[in-house]
């Protein structure tokens, strides 16, 4: 299958080995993998703090860059939500039915990656192995918005060597939320702060979820802490084999080794 | 312009000329229960005795001696003429002695130490009751005042679910739903029993008519 | 390409200088103070933990739990698409049971229709069940500058009252009360309290009792509002626990039900759905201890004299608003309270206003217009708990972010902010000036000076960085690497 990633702007600036992790596992799996060179940003972050006018533009760039892509795969349930639920929406109110049409389409053919793999490739033991204890956090885009169930456990309880610790109130949002973090900081941290003992509480060397952003926001608490608990996105557990893993596996993966 | 005709003016304006009608209400919920009467006997009892009321089970002809019996073991000894009973309340039901409601000022019932209540629906899937303001249920008050309420229903009274006994009930009688003693969870969200209604209620169950 | 004018009336909202709907201070400054309130924390985590669970429970046992919220939400919908026609039904109902019914166009109207209606009585006390209604517009308050006095008779309501506080929950008033607090407060204010009542919930409730029964049996006037009105039958209806509402309903010998324009549902039997909805989304209990009905004036049973106010106070503004108008359709269970984490974490005095909460985020900008209550839409991380509870399954994170758009748009002067995106949105949305902005975002580099995240950053992002560290961008974008890889000369 010819496989379009779409890396989501904050990935590709930020946490580029996110991106590169899922093409290798991709690869890995016999598919062939394309990054289509016109991509920037879904508009989520637009919309989501009141700039729907400003997002028109960004949804018209996204659309235009995957308009040749039959399947389109992003590490991101938040960035794919944004994409199934208001991209389409944001065109429609700004009077582009041609443009909310053509988003509705593309939404139609975009997949977070958890979903990808187990309800289109119909695979969960991705033939990954990842030695370490892991804590799986469910970010609310993904849960709520996409959906993806136990998808993410299921791949994850498949990978060889890892050992899956239960997060105590894992559906507890980890209060990153965007602008939210920025607009309301305090509240942000207060919820970081819960998240996070919950997180240390299970002894857990990795903290992963499918969202590099809440990532981010958690693991830029953690180290504030200097907790040694890291987080790793899923893709990068996934994309991660015997050959291909280094000692450490802190935020450099496995992948680049 | 009255404040009338501005309210209904803006309601108009808000929804516009051509006001778009949402689709019908699917009521594809479940209409009816259809479990035998003596499983829905056993749900209403385990309902109502999870909200710490009381419930006693007996036959056609044990109802006078069941109340008497549960307001004895409630109330200790007491003074018969202090247990008001509905105006309608069947004869054979009434404790010995009991007074029986009249029009004196509702307020006086707050001093009496009981009543006895019949019910017009009762509602097994919530262990709810409900009185309909008719001569066996009583005036409201009178199962308001007096701090235990003792209520008897009839088998053929029980239905299992809210839409059941809805479509039993006279919208234009006062209905009041009752599903266990008054209770309060203000504090700390821990549950007590007994604010500003009865503190007690016992229910009497009366067994089907057996063929 | 033009934008659709959706052609929206401005209809009049909720007056200032009267009424609860509006803080003083916005909500991260409020959320500032109360997140450092240990205490608080401890209550709220405590009460929201219990009822979330308890609410989890009671849900699951139905089967049908679904079919209930979507046929809600539908039916809620359908109301307000004739919301007209079935005021004037109610109207007419109520009327032919002898009852009498007024409108109000605002906060300012209702309390005065209470007011006078008191002094035509001779009324110089008022028992109040709770009511959201009377509390959005300060009824107290414009009683108490008539002279009268209005006594709160729920137990968390009492609470509140005596403690001269401001409820902080839609349903439990007091949630930000621990035992301890409550029994100060009693022990304070009580004039014949038992001087060793100790903090046992139960001691508490039966001291409540005890202040209150007096004046119920003396009480001649009541308000109260209302959970549901039917429009078909002219019927009334209110869900308690307490039996306060009871006694309210029941003794006095006037009766005034002060109700918004939206709570009516068209038909007796739609209540099927609602009594089902309402009380496990609530309390958490498979049905509320008492549940009264009403129409009109029963003789011989109850009071004799009955009044229902028909309140606007800027609910035909948010009917106006095609987005966010089901905020409307809201049946005041305050399960998106007990699921919110920012709720759950700044309590609920930050948000300013009667309603609280993700519901309250929605609903009182609307009410007020969006530029009073600026910073409501924004008190959410947009998490969605609030949806996946709502009984009538309000899309709570969707209005939020409608209403951050209005107010965007409502302001006339570019900000700091507004700048910002739209430059961002420019350089998104072209590929080129995208590549060369990420370019620009690695010089960020230099900050860090070869250490894996960057200092503490000045401006917006100090929010951030106060508590968090922030990532150095890497050296290569991942599109920078995937060129490299497949031998493309694009850097």
């Amino acid at each position: 299958m010819k496989v379009a990633v779409f890396a989501t702007c904050l990935v590709d600036t930020l946490t580029p080995q996110v991106g590169i992790a899922t093409v290798r596992l991709l690869q890995r799996l016999g598919h062939e993998v394309v990054v289509p060179p016109g991509q920037s940003c879904c508009g989520q972050m637009h919309v989501n703090t009141g700039y729907r006018r400003d997002a028109v533009s960004i949804v018209a760039n996204h659309v235009r860059a995957f308009a040749g892509s039959d399947v389109i795969v992003s590490p991101s349930g938040s960035c794919v939500a944004s994409i199934h639920h208001q991209q389409a929406q944001v065109a429609r109110r700004a009077g582009d039915t041609a443009l909310a049409e053509a988003a509705q389409e593309l939404a139609g053919r975009t997949y977070e990656l958890s979903q990808f793999l187990v309800d289109v490739l119909g695979v969960t033991d991705v033939g990954a192995s990842y030695p370490h204890r892991v804590t799986y956090h469910p970010t609310c885009h993904s849960l709520r918005l996409l959906r993806v169930g136990d998808r993410p456990l299921q791949l994850l309880r498949a990978v060889r060597g890892l050992d899956l610790v239960e997060l105590p109130g894992a559906e507890q949002c980890c209060g990153f939320g965007g602008t939210f973090a920025v607009k309301n900081a305090e509240t942000s941290t207060a919820m970081l702060t819960d998240k996070m003992a919950a997180v240390l509480s299970t002894h857990a060397e990795v903290c992963t979820a499918g969202d590099a952003s809440c990532l981010l926001h958690i693991g830029g608490g953690l180290t504030r802490l200097t907790s040694g608990t890291r987080t790793v996105h899923l893709a990068e557990i996934l994309a991660s084999t015997d050959g291909a893993r280094t000692a450490t596996q802190v935020t450099q993966p496995a992948v680049l080794a | 312009m009255s404040a009338r005709d501005d309210v209904l003016s803006r309601i108009r304006s808000a929804l516009g000329p051509d006001r778009s009608v949402p689709p019908e209400a699917v009521r594809d919920y479940r209409l009816t229960d259809d479990r035998p009467l003596d499983v829905l006997l056993d749900v209403l009892v385990d309902r109502v005795e999870d909200y710490r009321a009381t419930v006693a089970r007996c036959g056609q002809d044990q109802v006078r001696t069941t109340v008497q019996r549960l307001l004895t073991e409630t109330l200790g000894e007491h003074d018969p003429a202090d247990v008001v009973v509905a105006p309608g309340l069947p004869a054979p039901w009434r404790p010995e002695g009991s007074t029986e409601d009249d029009d004196r000022p509702a307020v006086e019932l707050a001093a009496r130490a009981a009543a006895v209540t019949g019910v017009a629906v009762a509602i097994a899937e919530t262990g709810t009751l409900v009185l309909d303001g008719s001569p066996t249920s009583g005036r409201r008050a009178l199962s308001l005042l007096p701090d235990c309420l003792v209520c008897v229903v009839t088998a053929d009274q029980v239905v299992g679910n809210v839409p059941e006994a809805l479509a039993r009930l006279d919208p234009l009688r006062p209905l009041t739903m009752v599903s266990g003693p008054s209770a309060t969870s203000d504090i700390e969200l821990e549950r007590v029993e007994g604010v500003h209604g009865p503190r007690t209620l016992l229910v009497v169950l009366v067994a089907p008519a057996t063929d | 390409m033009t934008a659709v004018h959706l052609g929206m009336p401005t209809l009049p909202t909720a007056p200032r200088g009267v009424g609860h709907l509006r803080g003083t201070r916005s909500f991260p400054d409020e959320a500032r103070d109360s997140l450092r309130n240990g205490q608080l924390r401890a209550n709220l985590g405590h009460a929201t933990t219990t009822i979330r669970g308890k609410r989890a429970g009671v849900v699951a046992e139905l089967p049908d739990w679904e079919q209930l919220r979507q046929a809600g939400a539908a039916l809620k919908r359908a109301t307000m698409a004739r919301l007209d026609d079935h005021l004037e039904e109610l109207e007419r109902q109520v009327t032919a049971r002898g009852g009498t019914v007024h409108w109000a166009r605002d906060a300012n109207e209702a309390n005065e229709i209470v007011v006078r209606l008191a002094r035509e009585a001779g009324a110089r006390e008022v028992v109040k069940v709770k009511s959201m209604a009377t509390q959005e517009i300060g009824l107290n308050e414009a009683l108490e500058a008539a002279g009268i006095d209005a006594f709160e008779t729920d137990l968390a309501e009492l609470i509140v009252q005596l403690g001269e506080d401001k409820p902080s929950h839609i349903l439990v008033p007091a949630i930000h009360k621990n035992r301890s607090e409550v029994r100060e407060i009693f022990a304070r204010t009580m004039p014949d309290v038992d001087p060793d009542l100790t903090d046992d919930p139960r001691q508490l409730a039966m001291a409540a009792r005890a202040h209150l029964r007096e004046r119920f049996l003396r009480a001649t006037f009541a308000v109260s509002g209302a959970n549901f009105a039917v429009a078909e039958t002219g019927t009334l209806s209110v869900v308690e626990s307490e039996g306060n509402g009871r006694m309210c309903l029941t003794l006095p010998d006037t009766l005034v039900t002060v109700m918004g324009i939206e709570k009516l549902v068209p038909t007796w039997r739609d209540l099927e759905v609602f009594l089902q909805l309402l009380p496990r989304s609530s309390t958490g209990e498979r049905m509320n201890p008492y549940t009264s009905t009403w129409a009109g004036v029963t003789p011989g049973d109850g009071p004799q004299d009955f009044h229902l106010v028909l309140l606007d106070n800027g609910r035909t503004a948010v009917l106006a608003d095609e987005v966010g108008r089901e905020a409307l359709n809201c049946i005041r269970c305050s399960a998106c309270l007990n699921v919110c984490p920012v709720y759950e974490r700044a309590g609920g005095h930050a948000y300013g206003s009667v309603y609280p909460g993700p519901i309250g985020a929605i609903l009182s900008p609307q009410l007020t217009g969006v530029e009073d209550n600026a910073s409501l839409p924004y008190a959410s991380s947009l998490c969605g708990a609030c949806y996946d509870v709502c009984p009538v399954a309000i899309d709570i994170p969707s209005i939020l972010v409608h209403l951050r758009a209005e107010h965007v748009e409502a302001q006339t002067h570019p900000t700091a902010e507004s700048t910002a995106f739209a430059a961002l949105a420019r350089v998104m949305s072209r590929p080129r000036l995208w590549r060369a902005a990420q370019r620009a975002a690695g010089l960020g580099r230099f900050l860090s000076r070869g250490k894996p995240v960057l200092p503490r950053l000045p401006g917006p992002a100090a929010g951030w960085t106060r508590s968090r560290d922030l990532p150095t961008p890497p050296a290569e974008t991942f599109q920078q690497w995937w060129a490299k890889e497949n031998g493309g000369g694009r850097s």
